[in-house]
């Protein structure tokens, strides 16, 4: 499903084409066909459990990850499939960049939390003048510029999460995924978060999963709404069924469906 | 695999040989893992060589002779069996009763910590010094039942002098149930011993059985009025007796296998008769096993030595499939 | 599947009630309380009986230390800085009893040993915990724990009737390096094998507790599987592989009938693992096989060497111990 504005006008970082995931002989998400745009916010909204943190993964191919995960279709990143013979997932990761729903940083110190993608990826430059500029660009160099050598697990969850902003910022990807990046967080710090992808859109494109409605229309540019099919209900997979600019969907929604989720007579 | 999506300068990334960095070490630690199989297939083989033709009926019935061809290790077999009898006998109710005690009963507070410490750094001794302490304790009981000690001198206890020697006596007066002490080198200093050695083992196995019991069967009980003693005994028990049975077995092949505390406690390396009584002189299967070894003769040190390791193994064998089997068949999925 | 016995209500409180008359016929109000009081003291007494065990321990060895140390052909400053280890001499005097050279014995095989099992037991539990499928997971754990469950006796053997000839073959007729029919290698390589479930079951537990949330992180970043595994979990899982290393190297410390049956029994100060040495633990072993009397000179002095080796690996599994606790990663 394209997006109903003029997609010429608007660079396309991604394209699925007939995108589906087997989790061994369990189909999660059948036939997603997607377009995501340079420099955007899009959001992954749905019921629980419909496949959106599958879709979200299959854009670096973290899927994977799972041994009996199956991919089916294509998702072209930059106009190549990813998923073609003979590419290797690791090297896709470094340009998508991607933050967890419970934030994760490592056990180690601040700076190297943030200088550990760099350094895996052998960063030629200079790592302190990149760890600071991730820090900044997270919100965050400001509140432990003075403790780079303190511990990563010490900071609050607030914290931690644009940490883990941060971390994935400094590979310099040029998108960056975030599966519900502000649910394990407290209101205060979830304004944060939000604030904080406002500003990152400018120079990254950006894709984000959650179940919070109210965060998808404030924040969001697109809004890709994923629900159960129903015509086979039980086998609980997966489709797109709307997929459009987010104002207009959440105050006009074409399907039925859509506006029945948003409304929230289900989900 | 090595095609990318692209580079741009500053990352060097390097992928092509990060890569196969990591498949050279895949194999690398596929053989580590795999060392030690090599290495038990090697010792297996080797025993089964030397020791396999040695298998006759005379080495079960026959006790350690001058004559290789002669020779068996019948009181080592009999020996065995019969302190590992002891020895579960013994530390069944210490071991079982102190795991009880520290999962369902025990406060946290301080004394509780230093027991649980204390266990920890029990499991940890040599089992050499268990030996000493067994010698020390149980076999010479601090020499405080020779001639000349003060504790006979005060009490005029009747002992008899010598390597026999010692306080026998029947407990309360009933024949049969004789006692004698110290315990010297006889099969209950032996199964002492053990039963120390192998106490932290069977502690731990049966408290992790016991906290495997769901929460939830306790409420239910409590909730029902029940005492802890009632809990404990009608419900949690039964659920976790399987997992401490297994671990009591465990434990047991432990200490089948054991050589070095009952030399040091006394056990003797030829014994040529079978014990008659708990109180009775004793040898076990690894003790002969190792004075065949440092034997001159290769027949003893190289292929009797073999043929008595084989039937070691084979005991140890049939105890872990033992409790293997008790484990798969009782353990109940929640 | 087995069934939980349930309790019927009804069957507790006719228990209750029926305790009640029994006790009721001794006139005590209390009835219940009481047996479950002396049960509850019953199970305690087991617990403090351990408790009783390392008080046990500590009297017997150094009760007959400082026996020991009464003689007047033994000084404690002799024993601890001595180098020659002669107990059988004919006038035995302090100069005989200089334990450096056991210590020196154990510690050389203890290292050996440690340098073999540590490293191979590490890359098994890497390979067990971030490589192996299921499957292999399900066949080769199982056959380390095999390897850890071999009585020491039998590694004794092995190393005399397979590992030394081996060695000789080698080194000598291969080399022309001098390998002495017992040896202090020998003996290494077997202890090591027998050492390395330990490390690889201690540090396997550590890696798996690494929650996977760090893992999918550093995957995220473009990480390699072997990157993850080193670069993320390993140092995660620190604490727990150091506290493994330092629990099998005591493990090595205490071990008995194998460097019995293949070190020989020579004390010497040497740093020669192709000569014979005598450890602790088989200086104890030989006297006891010797059958000395209680009250003899060397019949004591296994309680001075024992105490030794007692407080070395004493202090090596409480600082096993302060390890774990200390620096135990908080990984949430």
């Amino acid at each position: 499903m394209l997006a109903d504005q003029n997609s010429n006008n608007h660079d396309i970082v991604f394209t699925t084409k007939q995108l589906s995931v087997y989790y061994g002989k369990q189909l999660a998400i059948r036939d997603i066909d997607l377009e995501i745009q340079r420099h955007k916010i899009t959001a992954i909204i749905g019921p629980s459990g419909c496949g959106k943190s599958t879709l979200l993964r299959s854009f670096n191919r973290m899927n994977e990850l799972i041994p009996t995960a199956r991919v089916e279709g294509k998702v072209y990143y930059n106009e190549k499939n990813i998923y073609a013979e003979g590419i290797d997932p690791v090297s896709i990761r470094r340009h998508i960049g991607m933050v967890f729903q419970k934030p994760n940083p490592f056990p180690k110190s601040i700076y190297d939390n943030v200088a550990f993608g760099a350094r895996i990826n052998k960063y030629q430059g200079n790592m302190d003048e990149l760890v600071e500029r991730s820090l900044r660009q997270a919100a965050l160099w400001d509140e432990v510029k003075d403790k780079l050598k303190d511990g990563g697990l010490a900071l609050s969850g607030g914290q931690q999460q644009r940490l883990c902003i941060a971390r994935a910022l400094a590979t310099e990807p040029d998108v960056i995924l975030m599966d519900e990046p502000a649910s394990a967080l407290d209101p205060i710090a979830t304004l944060r978060i939000e604030e904080l992808m406002e500003k990152l859109k400018q120079n990254y494109t950006i894709i984000v999963v959650t179940h919070n409605m109210q965060q998808a229309s404030r924040v969001s540019d697109m809004t890709a709404f994923l629900s159960i099919d129903r015509s086979s209900p039980e086998a609980r997979i997966g489709i797109l069924v709307e997929y459009g600019v987010t104002q207009r969907m959440f105050i006009k929604p074409e399907k039925q469906e859509t506006e029945d989720y948003i409304t929230g007579r289900f989900g | 695999m090595t095609a990318s999506v692209e580079t741009n300068g500053d990352f060097k990334e390097n992928l092509g040989f990060r890569q196969k960095l990591g498949r050279f070490f895949n194999v690398l630690l596929l053989i580590c893992t795999l060392v030690g199989l090599v290495v038990l297939t090697a010792l297996l083989v080797d025993v089964a060589l030397e020791g396999g033709s040695w298998i006759r009926p005379q080495l079960f019935t026959n006790y350690h002779s001058r004559f290789p061809e002669k020779a068996g290790m019948k009181s080592g077999i009999v020996g065995s069996l019969i302190l590992i009898g002891l020895t579960g006998l013994f530390s069944f109710p210490i071991g079982v009763g102190a795991a009880i005690y520290l999962e369902e009963y025990a406060p946290k507070n301080w004394l509780t910590n230093f027991i649980n410490i204390n266990i920890n750094n029990l499991s940890g001794v040599p089992s050499i010094v268990y030996g000493m302490l067994g010698l020390t304790v149980f076999g010479r009981m601090f020499g405080l039942f020779e001639p000349d000690s003060w504790l006979v001198k005060a009490f005029n206890i009747p002992v008899a002098a010598g390597m026999q020697g010692g306080w026998q006596f029947d407990l309360f007066g009933i024949p049969g149930l004789a006692i004698q002490l110290p315990f010297g080198r006889s099969l209950v200093a032996g199964a002492m011993t053990m039963t120390l050695l192998i106490l932290p083992v069977v502690i731990i196995a049966s408290r992790e059985a016991i906290r495997a019991v769901p929460p939830s069967i306790r409420e239910a009980a409590y909730g029902l009025g029940a005492t802890r003693w009632q809990t404990v005994s009608t419900q949690v028990l039964p659920v976790a007796v399987p997992g401490i049975l297994t671990g009591m077995i465990l434990a047991l092949s432990r200490a089948v296998g054991e050589t070095a505390p009952l030399l040091i406690m006394g056990a003797f390396t030829y014994v040529p008769f079978l014990p008659e009584s708990v109180w009775d002189q004793f040898t076990t299967m690894p003790i002969q096993i190792y004075n065949w070894i440092t034997l001159p003769q290769e027949d003893y040190r190289i292929h009797l030595a073999a043929a008595g390791i084989i039937v070691l193994l084979a005991v140890l064998l049939s105890l872990n499939t033992i409790a293997v089997y008790l484990r798969n068949k009782f353990q109940v999925k929640w | 599947m087995q069934e939980v016995k349930r309790v019927s209500v009804r069957e507790i409180v006719a228990e209750r009630k029926s305790k009640k008359k029994l006790f009721g016929l001794f006139k005590l109000s209390r009835g219940k309380s009481v047996w479950e009081n002396i049960i509850a003291v019953g199970l305690f007494a087991c617990s403090v009986f351990s408790v009783l065990v390392t008080l046990g321990i500590i009297i017997t060895l150094f009760s007959e230390t400082i026996n020991f140390f009464s003689r007047p052909e033994v000084n404690l400053w002799d024993f601890l800085t001595g180098t020659n280890w002669s107990p059988l001499s004919s006038s035995p005097g302090p100069e005989n009893f200089g334990v450096r050279p056991l210590i020196r014995g154990t510690l050389m095989i203890a290292f050996i040993s440690g340098a073999i099992a540590l490293p191979i037991g590490l890359g098994s539990a890497i390979y067990l915990s971030e490589y192996a499928s299921e499957k292999a997971r399900k066949v080769l754990k199982p056959a380390l724990e095999v390897l850890a469950g071999i009585p020491t006796v039998v590694y004794g053997y092995f190393a005399i009737s397979f590992i030394t000839p081996l060695l000789q073959r080698v080194l000598e007729d291969g080399l022309g390096i001098n390998v002495s029919f017992f040896n202090a290698l020998s003996a290494s390589v077997v202890v090591g094998v027998m050492i390395i479930p330990m490390v690889a079951s201690i540090s396997e537990d550590a890696m798996r507790a690494v929650p996977r949330s760090l893992r999918e992180g550093a995957y995220a970043l473009g990480a390699t599987k072997f990157e993850v595994a080193t670069k993320v979990v390993v140092p995660a899982a620190l604490s727990g592989i150091i506290a493994a290393f330092i629990l099998a190297i005591s493990r090595a410390i205490g071990e008995t009938m194998a460097v019995t049956i293949a070190a020989g029994a020579t004390p010497r100060m040497t740093l020669n693992p192709l000569e014979s040495v005598q450890t602790m633990t088989s200086f104890i072993v030989q006297v006891s096989f010797g059958d000395a009397p209680s009250g003899s000179i060397n019949g004591q002095a296994i309680y001075a060497v024992g105490a030794t080796l007692f407080v070395i690996t004493f202090l090596m599994n409480i600082i096993s111990d302060i390890v774990l606790r200390r620096f135990r990663e908080v990984y949430e």
